[in-house]
């Protein structure tokens, strides 16, 4: 909220600068986000008045004006389309300097002399925007420095107000706070009670009284619509951002701004029998004041006429039923909203109002009535009338007397950690206008009725802390029972796996959770993803089922960067839809590109492959960890190159190279291997047990056979182990060879045996019966041969 | 033969020979089996009996000399053979070492993991939440009632009329009060989203809750935790922090946290906006509401809960002007927080 420090301080004036009154708003939770000058900086540009207007010789759309700055008689070239004779208008003299250091001297525009400039709103820094010259009152004194006719040197304070603090949407609101903080008095205007001159009213019902549980309204007959608003009223609305369309609609305006109260006019004549305040029937149809057409729905409470709906309540009113350059005669309406019934409505019609936006956080139910007097004041200094009496309906909802709040001592200590005293405890409460009746150790507290937020003893200790300022009290330190809490060693920390990813030259990247629909299908494509309602864009529509998708883009996007090395792991949530409901399930994953080192001097550089990521996949894992890796085919990975992960039996999760297909769908330069892993169980390690070790001896054998290129290395692992003994350790293989010698169909696999006894020495024939049980087994199972 | 020219015969030889093997072969020549020294020990037969004694001496006395000589010029050439040596295996220590370069974590993580080490030093547990909210966790239950203000702040992505994106980590408050029993010290990091994208914003990003609930914790405590927080954060003990009065509708009292401008140390600058301020968290004592809707007695209770949002912290920390560039993963960016 926008509002002028001039007007401000007519109604409370503390001793204090305007940066102490900026600060002091600030701290007491009301922030100020800007302040600026009500105008620019200019000088000498006077009220003056154009006498006479002819056409340039010279230039279709300039004109020559002879205008008087009271003294004396200029010659002015102005290029305004609405300059005009008898029109006052804002003088810039030779001499002047307007805002951004522009100074005015004698000129000639196509050959005609100009002794100064005709300003527009703009070129005073009065507005973003003007389309003209600005327009004066007719009876603006002329000669009269325009800052001091129009009170410029003023600044314009404005403040971003929590949700809860809809009483300070005013003048009168934020007035009442700085009363409270400087424990200065607030000239709350008194209105005198207005003698009827007539006595017509308009019958009001209120068929939802829970929505509208107040509602006061007045006729006003006769009243002249064209009259000019005065100059003040424009400026202070203007200053609070507020357009001028007319004296009635500025006059309810200026009330909102100054009390906080909402209110709307209608065109009486165009009322049909009666105001009816009820909820919109399904699909019924209003056409707003901007032009707009609502369908409503029957959740929406309007403010209707016999035949329909005149206004959306408390949002904004409609087209027909306004007033207008015609209007003879109003009915001014000033009602209580319930928040809840406003509270999101706006928004759901993508509307948003001074109106609504007071309504959803709450008006004083008492200001009604008051609203009313002060609006017609105003109506009857500005465009005269004759006033009916009010009409006023309250429902049995309507918030009346407030219940006073339980305020206790004690919790004052609990809850803000400082001792307050009785008096200042007190004190606080009656300088924000509550009536407070001390007991022993409590008081009985009752808020005032623009003060709606208050309603528990919470409220009341927030109040206190607040006024008696958050950084008055001491900063302490929690006390609290020291304790251990649970530490799993059998699960890895997460900073673990991170590091050694790091270890491993990875660096970690963090990827948008929501990701483009067509890169999701191409790497997961059997599984349905969760797709938001209301996406930023369609590139970040659907939630990821693998980190892949993000990940991989942020692969390109280096490779496109002239990276041709990348390597990138991220941990993170993936969103699947399963039958049980959605799993929200934790993954870490990896890609690597491009050589397997930096570039360097020491060593032959060469391209990643999927060893290598599987030694990084490996790293994960505990040295114990029983991880399987079953040669499996995903629709995103290379069918040749591309292992399922299974830890005990159970898959959780996949490495191998990009399909080339799904390179090219993603328009990657260059083989990407790629791995996903679910985090949980990567984490789940186990305690180390102790093995007691063998004093013996330790026997390697070396064998080489010859066997069918298609049998795995797992396959040849799990056989020798199930062939041999407990005498057998470990199984090394180190070497794998096809080519000369080697027949085609064949591949030569290398393997050490590692043999130790527990218990003995190993003797010959142990070993001989070993290997050749082995060897028997490798023969009968895959028909592989020992190489000579 | 003279016992005299010979040893210094040998001496010559011995001092002449550039290298281990021609002195060994000057050793065996002298002093082996059939050396000559050797040789002449065993002519001392043939002497008269008062003779041999004051010979056998001097020829034992030669022999010393002589393999005196060759252990000292056995030692030098050692030493010469080692400068040798060593010169020859001379390499550019200042080439770079082989193999794999180490990486780096993420800004956000490392400045979580700042976070969640500082915290942990109190004894808060790191807790974590599902991203994919309902209504209830992410609004209801921390008194945002539907149609609330507050509401229109959060800019929420939906999936349907009661799932969401969490849009902030105090969900995870909600849900760790459900199942455990107090004194509850947690912290919950994580990522949050909203719909807003611009300069400023990402549509998604990283928070930090704080939740603390025990018999006797107040918002002075509270103030005191964070700006010793702050004050470690930062690693700058007169680090000042000031405490605003805020509007979150899930604690009261609630509190802004600003500190003083770590940019220009609070004399005014474009990222402070010239005010020598940063507002770095929001704050405040757990509302009876939410007390109420996880079932816990707030007359017995008090509780204390803060949000920080992570980006924020690591921009300041490492004076990164752009939050868009956390999302792009440039290596150019990553590699400077390795």
């Amino acid at each position: 909220m926008k509002i002028s420090e001039q007007w401000l301080r007519t109604w409370v004036d503390p001793d204090i600068s305007t940066d102490e009154m900026v600060e002091q708003l600030t701290m007491a939770g009301l922030e100020v986000d800007a302040t600026e000058a009500a105008a620019g900086e200019f000088t000498d540009v006077v009220v003056a008045r154009v006498e006479s207007v002819e056409k340039h010789p010279d230039a279709d759309k300039l004109s020559v004006c002879q205008v008087s700055d009271g003294s004396e008689t200029l010659q002015i070239v102005c290029g305004a389309a609405n300059v005009r004779a008898g029109l006052s208008v804002a003088l810039a003299r030779v001499g002047a300097v307007l805002p951004g250091d522009f100074k005015i001297k004698p000129a000639k525009l196509r050959g005609v002399a100009s002794a100064g400039m005709l300003c527009s709103e703009k070129e005073l820094g009065l507005a973003e925007q003007s389309d003209g010259i600005m327009e004066l009152p007719a009876d603006a004194p002329v000669g009269t420095n325009l800052r001091d006719y129009l009170e410029l040197d003023d600044t314009i304070i404005e403040i971003d107000l929590t949700p809860n603090r809809g009483d300070c949407l005013s003048v009168a609101g934020i007035a009442r706070e700085l009363g409270t903080l400087n424990q200065c008095d607030v000239n709350e205007e008194v209105h005198e009670p207005y003698k009827q001159a007539i006595k017509d009213t308009f019958e009001v019902t209120i068929e939802a009284p829970e929505a509208c549980s107040h509602y006061a309204g007045r006729v006003i007959q006769n009243v002249d619509v064209s009259a000019p608003t005065p100059v003040w009223m424009i400026e202070r609305l203007r200053r609070s951002g507020i357009r001028s369309l007319g004296a009635v609609v500025d006059i309810t305006n200026y009330v909102m701004i100054e009390l906080g109260q909402p209110m709307h006019a209608f065109d009486l004549e165009q009322l049909d029998a009666c105001i009816n305040v009820r909820y919109a029937s399904d699909a019924e149809q209003i056409t707003l004041l901007d032009g707009k057409v609502l369908e409503l729905d029957t959740g929406t409470l309007v403010i209707a006429d016999n035949r329909r709906p005149l206004a959306l309540a408390g949002i904004m009113g409609g087209e027909n039923s306004g007033v207008s350059e015609q209007t003879r005669s109003i009915f001014l309406e000033s009602a209580y909203f319930a928040q809840e019934t406003i509270a999101g409505k706006a928004r759901g019609y993508g509307l948003h109002t001074d109106s609504s936006h007071r309504f959803e956080r709450g008006v004083d139910p008492q200001l009604q009535v008051l609203a009313i007097d002060r609006a017609t004041e105003l109506m009857l200094e500005i465009c005269g009338g004759e006033v009916g009496p009010v009409t006023e309906v309250t429902t049995a909802s309507h918030p009346g007397d407030r219940q006073p709040i339980d305020l206790r001592h004690e919790r004052i200590r609990r809850v803000l950690g400082i001792e307050l005293e009785e008096e200042e405890v007190v004190d606080i409460l009656k300088r924000l206008g509550m009536e407070v009746k001390s007991f022993k150790d409590h008081w009985m507290v009752k808020p005032p009725s623009f003060r709606f937020d208050i309603e528990i003893e919470a409220d009341l200790l927030e109040e206190l802390v607040r006024i008696h300022g958050y950084n008055n009290i001491p900063r302490t330190q929690p006390h609290y029972q020291a304790g251990m809490r649970e530490l799993s060693e059998s699960r890895q920390p997460l900073a673990r796996l991170r590091q050694s990813l790091v270890e491993r030259g990875y660096f970690e990247a963090i990827t948008y959770s929501f990701v483009d629909p067509k890169w999701q299908a191409v790497l997961d494509p059997e599984r349905e993803a969760v797709k938001l309602a209301n996406p930023l864009s369609s590139e970040m529509s659907v939630m990821r089922t693998t980190i892949w998708p993000g990940l991989l883009q942020a692969v390109r996007h280096n490779l496109n960067r002239q990276q041709s090395r990348v390597r990138l792991f991220e941990t993170g949530q993936v969103f699947l839809q399963a039958d049980t409901g959605l799993q929200q399930v934790d993954r870490i994953s990896g890609a690597i590109s491009g050589a397997i080192n930096d570039e360097q001097w020491a060593e032959n550089s060469r391209a990643v492959d999927f060893y290598d990521i599987k030694a990084d996949v490996e790293s994960l894992f505990g040295a114990e960890a029983v991880i399987e890796y079953r040669a499996e085919t995903h629709p995103a990975l290379h069918p040749g190159q591309s292992a399922a992960v299974y830890k005990h039996g159970d898959a959780i999760g996949w490495l191998g190279a990009l399909h080339p297909r799904v390179l090219s769908a993603l328009d990657l330069s260059q083989t990407v291997y790629i791995f996903e892993l679910d985090l949980d169980t990567v984490r789940q390690s186990h305690l180390p047990s102790f093995r007691p070790l063998s004093r013996f001896p330790e026997v390697r054998r070396d064998l080489a056979i010859l066997i069918d290129e298609n049998i795995s290395a797992q396959s040849i692992q799990d056989c020798i182990r199930d062939s041999s003994s407990e005498i057998l350790q470990e199984v090394r293989l180190f070497d794998i060879y096809t080519g000369k010698g080697v027949d085609k169909g064949l591949k030569s696999v290398a393997f050490g045996l590692i043999l130790q006894d527990f218990s003995r020495t190993l003797t010959d024939q142990d070993i001989d019966s070993e290997v050749e049980s082995v060897v028997n087994a490798l023969n009968q199972s895959f028909a592989a041969t020992l190489r000579e | 033969m003279d016992l005299q020219a010979l040893t210094a015969r040998a001496q010559t030889e011995i001092e002449a020979a550039d290298n281990l093997d021609a002195l060994d072969q000057i050793r065996v020549a002298y002093l082996g089996k059939k050396g000559e020294l050797t040789a002449l020990l065993k002519t001392l037969g043939k002497l008269p009996a008062e003779e041999r004694k004051s010979a056998g001496q001097d020829i034992n006395r030669a022999k010393q000399e002589v393999q005196q000589a060759i252990d000292v010029r056995k030692g030098s050439l050692q030493q010469a053979a080692l400068e040798a040596k060593l010169a020859a295996e001379r390499i550019d220590v200042t080439l770079p070492g082989r193999g794999q370069s180490c990486a780096g974590l993420h800004p956000v993580t490392r400045t979580m993991q700042r976070i969640e080490d500082l915290f942990s030093q109190l004894g808060f547990a790191i807790e974590q939440g599902p991203e994919i909210e309902d209504d209830y966790h992410n609004f209801e239950a921390l008194n945002i009632p539907a149609h609330h203000p507050a509401r229109a702040m959060h800019d929420t992505f939906y999936f349907d009329a009661t799932t969401l994106l969490r849009t902030h980590t105090s969900p995870v408050q909600v849900r760790h009060m459900e199942t455990d029993k107090p004194p509850l010290r947690i912290i919950a990091p994580g990522r949050v989203y909203r719909c807003d994208s611009d300069l400023t914003h990402t549509p998604m990003f990283h928070q930090v809750e704080g939740l603390l609930v025990d018999r006797n914790v107040s918002f002075s405590d509270l103030m005191g935790t964070l700006a010793d927080f702050l004050r470690h954060f930062f690693e700058d003990e007169n680090l000042q922090t000031r405490f605003r009065p805020s509007y979150f509708p899930f604690t009261e009292p609630s509190s802004e946290v600003d500190i003083q401008c770590v940019m220009c140390g609070g004399g005014g600058c474009r990222v402070c906006g010239h005010t020598g301020w940063l507002e770095i968290l929001g704050c405040g004592m757990v509302h009876p509401n939410v007390f109420k809707s996880v079932g816990i007695d707030n007359e017995e209770y008090t509780g204390y809960a803060f949000g920080m949002g992570v980006e924020r912290l690591a921009m300041l920390r490492y004076g990164v002007n752009d939050l868009r560039l956390f999302f792009e993963n440039d290596l150019k960016f990553l590699q400077q927080f390795a």
